[in-house]
């Protein structure tokens, strides 16, 4: 799935990243928490979060996350916004909660990371 | 590359602002030199959590990288408070952050577990009072 469809389907907000809308993801993490980001996701992932402060950009930069969707019509802070342009990382908004964003990425065919075998 | 590159950052008690720009760097520094990007994301993992660590936990500290041709080496060590029960610190979800640090989306427990994990030598020395310092080794 690409940037386009996800801001298609989610009625998002382009925050930065507007060149790069066909840049593609293959899987979603929905968390709040970024020590679970940095345990369990893989690249080509986007994050789903309801988290605002700069450390949701750092967290992605660390394990190369492409792009963010902040849910519940959440706004990164200002210092975000320009790490997130530093690093290329796509940040998206929706009025959406988590639980109807992932519902309606997962129904469009975007598959969660695997944690078997991660979590024993 | 038979040179060796050594990093060293000072890291700040609680200064959330620059919290990340030692890993940052060292990131941007691993992919300038070409190591492989396996080892690249373990290496800015391991970093960024110990990093966190000293901002989270501890009364400061430095961030010392050692970049070897077929190895690097993160070490982080802190001028205290120590870890009374470091067998305790490793378990997962194991966590003392306070809720103001949750809210900002630490303090899951999962830090010290996934810094052993990623690399593949881990040592970690604490004594109450004095300090704790963190070895982490990745072969390249
Ligand atoms: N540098 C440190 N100084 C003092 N205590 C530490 C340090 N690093 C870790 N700890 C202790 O170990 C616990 C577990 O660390 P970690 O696994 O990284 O989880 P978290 O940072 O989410 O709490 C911390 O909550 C803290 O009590
Ligand atoms: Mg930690």
């Amino acid at each position: 799935m690409n940037i386009r469809q996800i801001v298609e389907i989610l009625k998002a907000e382009v925050l930065t990243g507007e060149d790069d809308m066909e840049k593609e993801v293959k899987y979603a993490f929905g968390a709040d928490l970024m020590s679970d980001v940095l345990a369990f996701v893989n690249e080509k992932t986007v994050l789903l979060t309801g988290l605002t402060n700069p450390q949701v950009i750092r967290t992605a930069e660390m394990i190369d996350i492409s792009a963010i969707v902040y849910v519940r019509g959440k706004k990164p802070d200002d210092a975000s916004i320009m790490l997130a342009k530093e690093n290329n990382i796509t940040l998206l908004r929706t009025s959406f909660t988590l639980y109807t964003t992932s519902g309606l990425l997962y129904s469009a065919g975007l598959q969660g990371i695997d944690v078997l075998g991660v979590i024993k | 590359m038979g040179e060796m590159v050594k990093l060293e950052y000072r890291v700040s008690s609680e200064d959330f602002e620059r919290a990340g720009d030692a890993s940052s760097n060292t990131k941007k520094v691993l992919k300038k030199i070409g190591i492989p990007s396996d080892v690249i994301r373990r290496a800015a993992i391991v970093t960024y959590e110990a990093e966190m660590n000293l901002v989270i936990h501890s009364m400061g500290g430095e961030i010392v990288v050692e970049i070897f041709p077929d190895r690097i080496i993160v070490t982080a060590k802190d001028f205290g408070p120590g870890i009374p029960d470091v067998d305790k610190a490793m378990q997962e979800g194991y966590s003392t952050a306070p809720d103001r640090i949750r809210e900002m989306g630490f303090g899951a427990g999962m830090g010290l577990p996934n810094m052993k994990k990623c690399s593949d030598d881990f040592s970690i020395e604490s004594e109450v009072g004095v300090g704790t310092e963190v070895v982490m080794t990745l072969y390249i």
